[in-house]
């Protein structure tokens, strides 16, 4: 099959800081992708540059092996279906969990077309379904703020889905859960790679050994190996770089 | 909600009788503080809703009021160079006045000129994501520029004097009282007709979009959404409204001088928005009227230290009431509602006390 999304040296600087030195990663559609690695191994910048929120000093990020979005601005990278969710939750607080999926719609984004846009029958079926497939039905008429933080990153990550996406990465998605809401969420990831591939950078080592099928292992803004979750925990290199000597792996 | 409604159209409607119950004196004064609150209805989309602060709408206002007063100016000179040109030594008109002798072009253009220079600075501010204090201060400095620029330019805006000396408007005498009844029934049917556009913006999904720009910009972006168009968009209205008052204004008082567009009104004008409260258009409006009443009135009962008062009103507002009178009272209503809702539970635990 071919990939859907494929970075080719990719390369980000700071200030001379080399955040990422020629990243390499392919994702084939309705595939699920872990990115794992210690701290400041880039994978956080890898997704800010697929989503466009940080530009790439070097290197192309092709979209559907044809498209070059590494220099698209933000909004034109989602309406292309590339949907980013956030390490912390960010939904909008002063709007109610109703208006919040109403804004997520797959929509015409424009100014006058938003201005004079109305609910249709079908909008609201999908938001009704959307609503009761994160669980959040009986709140739909509170503020967002309101939610307790679990259920505002099912809302977050509901808003994401409503817009269809082709590609969704997720930025440690089951921070401050508790299990049975990971659990959950696991659960709706791989409903979820039905329709669309699914980029993850997870910490929680349990949660990817239970969910993953693919795992990236990057480190010093490289890619240091790539294989189910098995083979990666065979591989020399990755114990190395986690624990810092074989001997205490054992 | 229909309930709210009923009220909107009687505060309108009582408004529109005004020249009923009001003095000619508070007439002109009520005609006066209505423009002031079309600026504020302009100011509370940006702020309240789209979380821009912008402390520079003197200048539109003011723009929009020179460009009506340029037409009044050249009708009242009939067809002869402008008094202050003539002191000025100036001997022909200069080629921008020209157009302004058409009614139609000054008035179109009292709108559209403070509409375009807002929008242009709002693209090149917004599109390189400049937010917050900072854009805050880049409003500042453009009061600054037209100011000096207008007090500096005596030839062609009457310096710091400003326009003033109108006789009629369209043939009508400014002077005669049914005129000025005439005017301030147009500016109450105008902040009628503004205030009905604003409410259909924020209630419609666009004006949902500018509350989520204001709660988180950048998630925004990830929606698929451009906030530089909406933020464009948005500030380009307010500084239409801003013009469309200065407008008013300037028919009803009668003179429009760079003092009036300065730093000092342009803040004023955000404080009229934050003691009404900055969330609500009905409270924009009535903070306007309020504000501008109390300075009347402090001024004409203690002429002396009438600006302490005005001083205490705002710290008041600002350190007991932060979403504005109209907050205030919002949040005291479901106060009283939840505590209805809960009095009957109450009443009985306390007889079982007792």
């Amino acid at each position: 099959m071919q990939p859907i999304l494929s970075c080719r040296d990719v390369r980000v600087s700071f200030n001379g800081f080399q955040a990422l030195q020629g990243v390499d990663l392919e994702v084939k559609p309705q595939e699920v992708r872990f990115l794992i690695g210690p701290n400041g191994a880039g994978k956080t910048t890898l997704l800010d540059v697929i989503c466009g929120k940080t530009k790439a000093s070097d290197g192309d990020v092709l979209y559907r092996q044809v498209e070059n979005i590494r220099k698209l601005q933000e909004h034109e990278i989602v309406r292309l279906g590339i949907t980013r969710k956030f390490q912390a939750p960010s939904i909008f607080a002063n709007l109610t969990v109703w208006e919040n999926l109403e804004l997520s719609l797959k929509q015409e984004r424009g100014l006058w077309s938003v201005m004079r846009a109305k609910m249709t029958g079908e909008d609201k079926e999908k938001m009704e379904a959307m609503l009761s497939r994160i669980g959040l039905m009986d709140q739909r008429h509170q503020l967002a703020g309101m939610l307790a933080h679990g259920q505002k990153q099912w809302l977050e990550i509901g808003m994401q889905l409503m817009q269809d996406p082709e590609i969704l990465l997720l930025d440690e998605p089951i921070a401050g859960m508790s299990g049975t809401e990971r659990h959950k969420t696991g659960e709706l990831i791989h409903e979820i790679s039905t329709a669309c591939s699914v980029l993850i950078v997870e910490h929680d080592m349990e949660f990817v050994r239970n969910f993953s099928k693919q795992v990236t292992v990057m480190h010093e803004g490289k890619v240091l190996c790539e294989g189910t979750m098995s083979e990666i925990q065979q591989n020399e290199q990755v114990a190395e770089v986690y624990l810092g000597r074989r001997e205490s792996a054992c | 909600m229909d309930k709210k409604k009923l009220g909107y159209w009687l505060f309108f409607i009582a408004l529109f009788l005004g020249p009923l119950y009001l003095t000619e004196f508070r007439l002109a004064l009520m005609g006066k503080f209505l423009c002031f609150a079309i600026v504020a209805l302009g100011i509370c989309l940006i702020w309240g809703y789209t979380g821009i602060l912008s402390l520079g709408h003197g200048v539109y206002f003011g723009i929009g009021a020179y460009c009506t007063a340029m037409y009044l100016k050249l009708e009242s000179s009939n067809g002869q160079l402008p008094d202050f040109m003539e002191w000025s030594g100036v001997s022909a008109l200069p080629a921008f006045w020209i157009p302004f002798s058409n009614p139609v072009f000054a008035l179109a253009a009292s709108l559209i000129v403070p509409a375009l220079l807002a929008a242009m600075l709002g693209f090149l501010t917004f599109k390189n994501r400049i937010k917050g204090v900072y854009f805050s201060l880049i409003s500042q400095a453009v009061v600054v520029v037209f100011v000096t620029l207008f007090v500096a330019k005596q030839d062609w805006t009457g310096g710091t004097n400003g326009l003033t000396n109108f006789t009629t408007f369209l043939g009508f005498s400014l002077a005669s009282p049914l005129v000025q009844i005439a005017l301030y029934m147009l500016t109450v049917i105008i902040l009628g007709l503004s205030f009905t556009l604003a409410a259909r913006l924020t209630n419609s999904r666009a004006g949902r979009v500018l509350s989520a720009v204001r709660d988180g910009e950048n998630r925004v972006r990830f929606l698929g959404f451009n906030p530089t168009s909406y933020k464009v968009f948005v500030y380009s209205l307010s500084a239409a409204l801003a013009g469309l008052a200065g407008t008013l204004f300037v028919l009803q008082v009668g003179l429009i001088s760079p003092a009036m567009m300065g730093i000092i009104p342009s803040i004023e004008m955000v404080l009229w928005v934050a003691v009404g409260g900055r969330h609500s258009l009905i409270g924009a409006i009535l903070g306007a009227v309020i504000v501008n009443s109390a300075k009347s009135f402090f001024s004409e009962t203690y002429p002396d230290i009438w600006s302490i008062f005005l001083g205490l009103l705002f710290i008041i507002v600002v350190m007991f009431l932060p979403n504005g009178i109209v907050g205030a009272f919002e949040s005291w209503n479901e106060k009283r509602n939840k505590a209805k809702q809960k009095g009957g539970t109450a009443d009985a635990a306390d007889s079982v006390v007792s």
